[in-house]
């Protein structure tokens, strides 16, 4: 399959189930509503070694939040849910009860409850207080700059994780450039985040390593400096490849962000240097969800 | 269907004890054997068609017409369905409901919603006293739920109450939110004495500065983030509360009843 000049290869990304949770976060204007939201999911860009994948869903204005005022709806996925759970607590505590003005809000109504606010509550030393209102329970936490609210649980949920695409590009500027028009149309899309930074990836990993401590290594088959001296999947005119990873709640959505996303940098084309999309599987051995590319352009 | 309608023909001298006369209690019943049923009247007990006339089916919808204030304990315990009172009601409206839906056109009498537990509960004249309070001698009164109250209320509204909200267009009497152990009682009127008496834990709500006792301390002047959303859940009530208008975010908290716990506190709109 090509489009606008761009091979699309006959692969498919292959992604895993994960547990997902989504909180939304206010304050008073957008700006410390983002801030919040940037420490939440700061590191964590995959759960190699953070131990959660997070991202920034969209930003919501004020007549889509709880409490009326701007926010920004973040997403958190993880292996299981106790992990899950870990996560939220400790960045919740960490980064938006500190942050001036927050208030923090479940994503998700239904699913399995996990504490959001629930035992942070504690750390209102006993001056916390309590209040059920329409069947939800919110925490009053005194805090310096007034009151901390938050609710007291969120929903996890089933998701997906590891869904993925490769730009393949005569240069690194290129690349970035069309990473970054895939980026833009694929933040457009609900109940997914792309968690690497700025949503693209430029390390892409395989799995397992030459050193015994590493269960992660580089992707070599598609570095553009080793074509020369490992089995490459790079052609000659490769200089650069980036990627770009999607967790989703479910496979519909992955596969709607990945659409949206290849479609940017078809649109851009041959004529922009982008060559070839990709994309990272272990051979079906391993995630049961498989994104077949020319099944989602199709 | 059409609603289960209970017709008042005459009004009894002594008090009447309705409580058998709830959804679930006559879901299953035909209209002879729901005649048949008996109620307390004084000493004697009395055929529901003694007193009532009878029509329609749905026993999920029940109506009491003509109700009057010797109608005691209306919707006892009541367990899913609505129950339409038209008139007054006596002593111990929704004395326990555990969900469902009262709503009555004229007064209610003393400890309506008395230990409630949840459901709603709709009152368009005035309450008497203890309105959502415990038994004597019991320490749990509302435990849930949401009761609102378009006229005034008597003494002691919310005493001993755990949890659930109470909503007061009017007045309240003495000693408003007594002995409260947590839940949320707002007040558009003006508070009688005591309000907030011996109050543990718990939120009062008020459109009007109180006689505040001297065992609550003022922490000043506050914007709080959980009144818009409190205000938000009164949306779809019939009532004033649900008037964006009448919405505010910024009170006076006073803290207390330091005589107690004093972990409750008297939020006053600014």
């Amino acid at each position: 399959m090509i489009i606008n000049g761009v091979t699309i290869d006959l692969t498919f990304a292959e992604a895993f189930p994960m547990k997902a949770t989504r909180a939304i976060i206010t304050a008073q204007n957008e700006k410390w509503a983002m801030i919040s939201a940037q420490a939440m999911t700061g590191f964590a860009t995959s759960v190699i070694a953070c131990g959660c994948e997070a991202g920034i869903e969209r930003v919501l204005d004020s007549s889509e939040t709880p409490d009326g005022r701007p926010g920004v709806s973040i997403m958190i996925f993880a292996m299981g849910g106790k992990g899950l759970a870990k996560q939220l607590e400790t960045r919740a505590g960490q980064c938006v009860l500190t942050s001036p003005t927050s208030a923090l809000f479940a994503g998700i109504d239904g699913g399995i409850r996990i504490p959001l606010g629930k035992n942070l509550r504690y750390f209102g030393d006993g001056f916390q207080i309590a209040k059920v209102i329409s069947g939800k329970r919110y925490w009053r936490i005194p805090v310096m700059d007034g009151e901390f609210l938050s609710e007291a649980t969120t929903g996890q949920v089933d998701a997906i994780g590891g869904g993925n695409f490769l730009v393949l590009a005569e240069s690194q500027p290129q690349a970035l450039a069309a990473c970054e028009a895939a980026i833009e149309e694929m933040r457009k899309i609900a109940n997914v985040i792309m968690p690497f930074p700025g949503g693209v990836v430029r390390s892409g990993s395989k799995v397992g390593s030459k050193y015994k401590a590493l269960n992660a290594s580089t992707n070599d088959a598609f570095c553009p400096t080793l074509k020369g001296m490992t089995k490459t999947d790079l052609s000659s005119e490769i200089e650069s490849v980036m990627e770009i990873v999607i967790d989703g709640l479910t496979k519909e959505d992955i596969a709607k962000a990945m659409r949206v996303g290849i479609q940017a940098v078809c649109d851009l084309g041959a004529d922009n240097g982008i060559k070839r999309i990709s994309a990272g599987n272990y051979g079906g051995k391993l995630g049961p969800f498989h994104f077949h590319l020319q099944e989602i352009m199709a | 269907m059409s609603a289960l309608t209970f017709t008042l023909k005459h009004r009894p001298d002594q008090r009447v004890d309705m409580s058998p006369l709830v959804c679930h209690h006559l879901k299953d019943l035909a209209l002879p054997d729901i005649a048949a049923l008996t109620l307390q009247n004084g000493k004697r007990k009395l055929r529901v068609d003694e007193l009532f006339t009878i029509s329609g089916s749905n026993a999920q919808t029940i109506v009491i017409k003509n109700s009057f204030a010797k109608l005691d304990f209306i919707g006892k315990e009541l367990q899913g369905g609505s129950i339409t009172v038209e008139g007054d009601a006596g002593a111990y409206l929704g004395f326990g409901m555990k969900s469902g839906e009262i709503k009555i056109s004229g007064n209610a009498g003393l400890y309506a919603a008395c230990e409630m537990k949840n459901g709603y509960l709709e009152i368009a004249g005035n309450a008497g006293d203890f309105l959502g309070a415990a038994l004597p001698g019991n320490k749990m009164g509302m435990k849930g739920g949401a009761i609102l109250v378009k006229g005034c209320v008597g003494e002691r509204a919310g005493d001993h109450m755990r949890r659930g909200i109470i909503l007061i267009e009017g007045n309240a009497g003495n000693y408003c939110g007594s002995r409260m152990t947590a839940g949320t009682i707002a007040v558009m009127g003006q508070t009688g004495r005591y309000v907030g008496y011996a109050m543990r834990r718990g939120t009062l709500l008020l459109w009007n500065q109180p006689r505040l006792p001297a065992s609550f301390n003022d922490c000043g002047a506050h914007t709080l983030a959980f009144l818009p959303i409190l205000f938000a859940s009164f949306n779809k009530l019939n009532s004033r509360f649900a008037n964006g208008a009448s919405a505010f975010n910024r009170v006076q908290r006073y803290a207390g009843d330091m005589s107690e716990m004093g972990r409750g506190e008297i939020l006053v709109k600014l």
